[in-house]
């Protein structure tokens, strides 16, 4: 088969450049591939994150031609003809070559109080199977951050980040919210500490979802509404304490971390 | 040398996979100050590949459904290698196990009356795996990870282990290893450590395991001085992907057969029929009718072959392909999609679905899929008790596929991910209770740190010398070809010569460049585990002259009671480190006391 130009980005925090590499095209291949070959034959010190290869794991994410892709799950023979650009996740600080440092992300998890179902049966919960797929959709989620990466929020705005949790933990808030079994609320939280206002449901997030999770449909708006039900509607506030439901307030949801 | 950056722990746990985070979670309940190590990001490990399901006869489906009947399972598909103390332990606790991740978070799909739904899986007598969809192990990985966070466990991430460090008296001291995005060294004294480092099939050319199964722990452990027992059990997974070349080997779920899908040969033909072993032809359907009332009703007809356990299916593949009986890319079908609705599949196989369709360009609604074995599983490892995971190093324990023992000779699918949180969980305690009843602290030798140090640092002193993705590749094929699925004397002694000689080669590795993040650098720091691991299962391979399991000898084509009496016993006397010889014993396996083995006599 003919070549293939690969146009990687090479360096570090310091810099970098485009570099481009030449390699015969194999069938059937995927940008990863490529990659490791290249790594085997030309360039042994390209650095790369990479585990599964069967896009089930969401490490080998970076921005292909511009778009953000996983890498494993992008087929050669379906880009266009001509150079072929790979660059880091722009949105997260640059570990070397293709490798970005994506600890913003793990600080975030530390900050959602965890699932509080309180009493649990002893043969475990009854739970239907309409009730539990609202939540399964956004577990589908293998965090490669790429929904991350391109909300405009962070992506070129440095100081959002301490105050915005970004669209992979909205969902994670969602989901949270729609367990039909969880006692914490969570709404106060997430207007007050982790920004879902900021979020103008532009659906960056939603479009590069290697998981097809509708993150801004399914996640983002419905807990928009609740967040604004819960802060400005006196009925709703009303009917919670006649109706006696335990959800706890955002300090205690907050607090709730063993 | 400068001193590289210390930590001190109560105990560190390598691997942060499904036994990793359910150990470290254990160890973090006991008040102990708990370390979590792994080569990758947090949640990335290979449990996240999982895809069928985790066994427990939590009788969901069907009533019958016990402890007894999956320990029978379990045995039987081991061929009776099996520890039988943890395949009972595993057995009796993995219910509770699984009821705990629900209590974590974890959302299984639901029965009609709201219960967790089971999925029937090869060698379970009923259907007994519960799962999400095809996506189980990303459940159960979430779930301990978001256990695990919200008790501040702290967590090394991008970390490699490089070697276990001991005291003057044996005892486990500590481990020193490197930060993948600096390079730079690190060092952690514990008072245990609990290996969760899982399996080693990155060795073989086709692999359903991705980069980091090089089998550190095993290796690490080995050359600490502990045993390791029954290396040549590796399970080839009869499904894995096998066109375009590039995705060859990716998994390929069982809950697809489970589910309704069978296997054919290229004339169509439903081949399973007529490689059903006399160990299983009482409980195998005859014919296709028989198999196929079976799916809805299973006391209308008897199992489908295609649900055999899955060496059984993985050797009757190669015999197809073998014959000239094969698909065009050396596999054979697995089709679902003239058995079951667009619909159906779309909703029970939804990775599955997107795999192929993107990874392929085949739509499984529509057309079968083309497969064929691949290197999954080992069901050898470190030699452990099976109450506390402990191994015969003080202080050393190991729990999830890097033990050894709970499989036997071949593991049951959905069994691993069952196995992972109740022996996760055991270690957690093994090592809480040993701290307890020990005293001091135990302390390493610097000495020690920096000649494993000036080890790594090696190939970067090197101007020219072997490319380390070389010696991997090499080392790859000739497993590939000499110690595949199907085995014999002259290509093991081949093996291992030839082992020697890529031992030889890793001794000239050269790299350039930096330590940051330098992907050859971390490949020649896998090597040595690699090449031990390697060593370790062509000796038990030549050591163990019968068919057995994941083990087939094509010269010796059937099992030998003998054999089965013994557990393949690999140590390295005298602990001389990463290339040194291995020694190979058969030592007697546990015996079953009577009323376990009654459990048999009643089956019959």
């Amino acid at each position: 088969m003919a070549d293939v130009t690969m146009r990687l980005w090479r360096g570090d925090q310091d810099g970098g450049e485009l570099v481009d590499y030449t390699i015969e095209a194999q069938e059937g291949e995927v940008v990863l591939d490529v990659i490791h070959r290249l790594q085997a034959t030309q360039i042994p010190d390209l650095a790369c994150r990479w585990n599964c290869k069967a896009g089930k794991c969401g490490s080998c994410s970076a921005e292909i031609n511009g778009m953000p892709r996983l890498m494993c799950m992008t087929r050669m023979d379906q880009l266009p003809e001509g150079p072929i650009t790979v660059t880091p996740m722009r949105t997260f600080p640059i570990i070397r070559d293709l490798v970005t440092d994506v600890s913003f992300n793990f600080e975030q998890a530390k900050r959602v109080p965890a699932f509080n179902p309180g009493t649990v049966p002893a043969d475990g919960f009854r739970m239907q199977q309409a009730d539990v797929e609202r939540g399964q959709e956004f577990r589908k989620c293998i965090e490669c951050f790429m929904c991350q990466n391109v909300c405009h929020v962070i992506r070129d705005h440095e100081e959002n980040k301490p105050k915005y949790a970004g669209p992979r933990f909205f969902i994670r808030y969602a989901e949270l919210e729609m367990h039909p079994m969880d006692t914490n609320d969570r709404r106060e939280l997430v207007r007050e500490k982790m920004g879902l206002g900021l979020c103008n449901i532009t659906k960056c997030c939603t479009e590069v979802c290697p998981e097809h999770i509708k993150i801004t449909d399914n996640a983002i708006i419905p807990l928009k509404e609740r967040v604004v039900d819960a802060h400005y509607d006196p009925v709703a506030w009303l009917g919670r304490k006649i109706s006696g439901r335990k959800k706890r307030t955002a300090d205690e949801a907050a607090a709730h971390r063993p | 040398m400068a001193t590289p950056e210390h930590h001190s722990y109560d105990v560190i746990i390598i691997g942060a996979g499904g036994a990793g985070l359910r150990a470290a979670i254990e160890a973090k309940e006991r008040g102990l100050k708990v370390a979590l190590v792994c080569k990758s990001l947090l949640g990335k490990a290979h449990t996240v590949m999982a895809e069928g399901g985790v066994a427990a006869a939590m009788g969901n489906v069907y009533e019958e459904d016990n402890w007894k009947v999956h320990f029978r399972d379990t045995m039987r598909g081991g061929k009776m290698l099996n520890n039988w103390r943890m395949a009972q332990l595993h057995a009796q606790e993995s219910p509770d196990r699984v009821l705990e991740l629900e209590a974590w978070g974890a959302l299984f799909d639901r029965t009609k009356d709201g219960k967790i739904l089971q999925r029937d899986f090869g060698g379970h007598r009923y259907a007994r795996l519960a799962h999400v969809g095809d996506r189980t192990g990303l459940e159960l990985i979430r779930t301990l990870q978001q256990k695990a966070v919200s008790m501040d466990i702290d967590v090394f991430m991008e970390c490699k282990i490089l070697r276990l460090l001991r005291d003057d008296n044996g005892r486990i001291a500590g481990a020193v290893g490197y930060w993948r995005p600096t390079g730079e060294f690190i060092t952690f004294a514990a008072k245990a450590v609990i290996l969760a480092s899982g399996g080693v099939g990155k060795s073989w050319k086709y692999t359903s395991n991705s980069w980091e199964g090089t089998g550190d722990g095993h290796a690490m452990a080995l050359w600490a001085g502990a045993e390791l027992i029954d290396m040549e059990c590796i399970q080839f997974h009869p499904t894995g992907m096998v066109w375009p070349l590039s995705v060859r080997g990716i998994l390929v779920t069982e809950g697809v057969r489970g589910d309704g899908g069978v296997l054919r040969n290229s004339e169509g033909k439903r081949f399973m029929f007529d490689y059903v072993a006399d160990m299983f032809r009482a409980e195998t359907a005859e014919s296709e009718e028989e198999a196929d009332k079976w799916y809805d009703d299973h006391t209308a007809g008897r199992r489908p072959p295609e649900l055999l356990p899955r060496d059984e299916v993985a050797r009757s593949i190669n015999s197809e392909v073998k014959a000239g009986r094969g698909s065009p890319h050396g596999g054979v079908f697995l089709d679902i999609a003239t058995r079951r609705s667009a619909e159906f599949i779309r909703r029970r196989l939804p990775s599955m679905y997107h795999q192929f369709m993107e990874l392929a360009g085949v739509d499984i609604t529509t057309t079968p899929m083309e497969v064929g074995p691949t290197c999954h599983y080992i069901m050898g490892g470190v030699r452990v008790d099976a109450d506390t995971a402990a191994t015969g190093i003080p202080g050393l324990f190991a729990a999830g596929e890097v033990a050894g023992g709970m499989h036997g000779s071949n593991r049951l699918g959905g069994n691993s991910l069952s196995d992972l949180i109740v022996f996760g969980r055991r270690a957690g305690m093994g090592a809480a209770d040993f701290i307890e009843g020990a005293s001091g602290e135990p302390t390493f030798s610097q000495a020690e740190v920096d000649a494993v140090i000036a080890e790594a640092l090696e190939p970067f002193s090197r101007e020219s010398g072997e490319n380390p993705y070389d010696i991997q590749h090499d080392l790859q094929e000739m497993m590939q070809a000499n110690v595949g699925i199907i085995r014999t004397g002259s290509e093991l002694d081949e093996a291992l010569e030839q082992l020697e000689v890529l031992k030889e080669r890793a001794g000239r590795v050269a790299v350039k460049g930096g330590r940051v993040y330098n992907p050859a650098w971390n490949l020649s720091t896998d090597l040595p585990a690699m090449l031990t691991v390697s060593t370790c299962v062509a000796l038990g391979a030549t050591s163990r002259k019968e068919s057995r399991g994941g083990h087939t000898r094509d010269d010796f084509p059937k099992a030998d009671p003998e054999f089965g009496k013994v557990n393949m016993v690999l140590s390295q006397p005298g602990a001389t480190g990463v290339l040194g010889p291995v020694k190979v014993d058969p030592q007697p396996i546990p015996v079953m006391p009577d009323e376990l083995k009654a459990l048999f006599e009643e089956a019959k």
